[in-house]
């Protein structure tokens, strides 16, 4: 296969310029990522400062009426929250290995820019974070929570204003600053080799709940479902079980309200092919190749790409993606809230909400493991306002 | 030959660097570009590059941005650029180059575009997304219709990446004189001239220098190293002040030479 291809989605689509940034960070995947002493690094700190092994946790309430075994891998009981800081410690060890001394991040609902703000201060790194204006405005908690952290976070006024031109400004930056500066890519999408290395990075998701499976329900799991934006926690959940063919590897795209012709974040399944931020993958585009915007009630999945090894587990059937839409999303928030104790991310309540909807279609007594990539609580502006509009 | 070589070629054996204006399709509106384009053509512009508006430029300073995304919104894209120069086909002196992003390249189909392009008098596509590893598709789509794929190198190309760019180089090469994005710049870095040393002797196409230029004086201690000057976010502005496009190119172009 083609270097930095998934069958036929992938590649580097990026300004020449970039190359040999690009090119410096995949020799350091390859040789300084496997190396003994940057793991032994990576899993202390993991360890003892992120939290991990995250719990897996059966949930007993919705397992009883659901007739099957409903598990959430705890990605939201980590360090900042959700599973982001994964990739931002990796990516920031890198960065201190190869010498440069600034991280710099693209952010949309401000979460990767919070897991790299973190990982920064903690590496003694600099960071600067980019953010669209429009974002800025919506998550000013985690700006806050940015700032405190010691990163400089500058508002995007251009395009759109959000994630899209957030990662667009980013690449600008990085352009100029190459030679001091590792950019930090926060999801599985963007030129090769950031889908790899941010799978590289996120596996340690399934890695631990195939072994807590083992151990606690005694097998796999028949279904493995995460929720897909850019699809940095889908893959890596799905990881470890991709060469276990009998696992059924679900992705959840955010369908946005639903209505017909309605803005949504759902490339996989109402997408074309094309390129964008450096990848060939599924896109939310015009037929003249123009990125259309996209709508989603969870800030995280508010993105018209997805990460191109994600395009290619759908195109050879290995994976399969559904969608849910800002109510089935808004009603699973509020169903995990109440039943198990446990607020999770509206991201998250995409994962949780598939399983709630095709709950008829799953055979009782199977074991469903769901990534509840993130916890809630900086969504609790959204809810109020969604409550409002909705008058609910 | 090229005919985008040939130009520039023409330009030198009169003793001057080959003039390269960079205008985005439909800027600045969709009956007055068709004006600046002519004025430009009609000043002594050698080759014109015509931008092919794209929403998300990531190689693109704000100026070139902001007017690319003006574009769009008054409905400049690609197969209108392509049918309006191929009513005009042969009003032009200038080598017509379009320079736009991969995806909507793409989109139109490969095999069609190097089909419409030389129906429309187009004779390079500089695609700033598109580096060595991924131009394959596009070089062999327009193989045999006249159509050059421009390359791009920068101030970080390593001397081995250069050879492979040199062996496949059409037309000319586009060396970038800053480690950023489009958009004027003061002065150029001091390291631009030590690395065209390195760069020129590998490529037997002409060199055009583009990115941050806005004043010949800005060029001319690089005196034989480049043989062609692109500017862009320079004429953009100058539009945007009122002035035209030919009054732009009277600092390239005194009358005459």
């Amino acid at each position: 296969m083609q270097k930095g291809y998934f069958g036929k989605f992938g590649g580097m689509f990026v300004p020449e310029l970039l190359m040999p940034p690009l090119l410096e960070i995949e020799e350091a995947m390859n040789t300084i990522v496997p190396s003994e002493a940057f793991q032994a690094e990576f899993h202390s700190i993991l360890e003892d400062y992120v939290g991990r092994p995250s719990a897996l946790y059966r949930c007993p309430n919705l397992s009883k009426k659901l007739g099957f075994d409903l598990w959430l891998k705890r990605e939201d009981l980590n360090h900042t929250g959700a599973h982001k800081i994964n990739n931002a410690i990796g990516q920031g060890l890198l960065c201190r290995h190869m010498g440069k001394s600034v991280l710099l991040a693209e952010t949309g609902a401000g979460m990767h820019g919070v897991a790299t703000a973190t990982a920064a201060a903690m590496l003694n790194l600099e960071c600067v974070v980019y953010m669209g204006a429009t974002d800025v405005v919506r998550q000013s908690h985690n700006v806050r929570r940015m700032n405190l952290l010691g990163a400089t976070v500058v508002p995007i006024d251009s395009g759109t204003q959000t994630l899209k031109d957030a990662i667009n400004a980013a690449l600008r930056r990085w352009i100029a600053d190459q030679r001091t500066t590792h950019y930090c890519f926060g999801t599985a999408a963007g030129p090769h080799p950031f889908p790899t290395l941010v799978r590289e990075f996120q596996s340690v998701i399934s890695r631990e709940a195939k072994a807590q499976m083992l151990k606690k329900a005694g097998r796999l799991p028949d279904y493995v479902v995460a929720c897909v934006g850019g699809g940095s926690n889908a893959i890596g959940a799905f990881n470890e079980f991709i060469p276990h063919e009998e696992v059924k590897l679900i992705g959840v795209e955010a369908a946005g309200t639903g209505e017909p012709g309605c803005h949504h974040s759902a490339p996989l399944n109402l997408g074309t092919a094309g390129v964008l931020h450096g990848a060939m993958s599924m896109l939310l585009q015009t037929p003249e190749g123009q990125i259309e915007p996209s709508h989603s009630i969870a800030p995280g999945l508010d993105y018209p790409g997805v990460g191109p090894e994600h395009a290619g587990l759908q195109d050879c059937g290995r994976a399969h993606y559904g969608t849910i839409n800002d109510t089935q999303a808004y009603n699973a928030f509020h169903t995990l809230c109440r039943s198990e104790g446990i607020i999770p991310a509206l991201e998250s309540s995409h994962a949780v909400a598939w399983v709630l909807e095709n709950a008829a279609s799953i055979p009782k007594g199977s074991q469903v493991l769901v990534c509840l990539s993130g916890r809630g609580d900086k969504d609790l502006g959204i809810i109020e306002e969604y409550e409002k509009n909705k008058k609910i | 030959m090229s005919i985008l070589t040939d130009r520039i070629r023409a330009a030198n054996a009169a003793g001057r660097k080959a003039v390269i204006p960079y205008l985005p399709a439909g800027f600045p509106d969709r009956e007055r570009f068709w004006d600046e384009l002519t004025a430009l053509d009609a000043a002594g512009a050698d080759i014109i590059e015509i931008g092919v508006p794209f929403s998300d430029p990531v190689a693109d300073g704000p100026v070139v941005e902001q007017a690319s995304l003006e574009c769009l919104e008054k409905g400049a894209c690609l197969s209108w650029i392509l049918t309006e120069l191929a009513r005009r086909k042969g009003d032009f002196k200038a080598g017509l180059v379009l320079m736009g992003y991969y995806n909507p390249f793409l989109q139109y189909g490969l095999e069609r575009l190097g089909r419409d392009c030389a129906a429309a008098g187009v004779s390079g596509l500089i695609i700033p997304d598109l580096p060595l590893e991924e131009a394959q598709p596009a070089t062999a789509a327009l193989t045999g219709t006249g159509v050059d794929v421009i390359c791009l190198v920068g101030l970080n190309t390593p001397v081995e990446r250069l050879k492979l760019y040199a062996e496949k180089a059409r037309g000319f090469v586009y060396f970038v004189s800053v480690l950023g994005t489009t958009g004027v710049r003061e002065s150029l870095p001091e390291e631009v001239l030590a690395k065209l040393d390195e760069v020129r002797p590998l490529f037997n196409v002409p060199l055009a220098l583009g990115f941050g230029i806005a004043r010949p004086e800005q060029v001319s201690p690089f005196g034989d190293r480049i043989d062609a000057v692109v500017i862009g976010s320079a004429l953009i502005k100058h539009i945007r002040e009122g002035k035209g496009a030919g009054s732009f190119m009277e600092d390239w172009r005194p009358a005459g030479k």
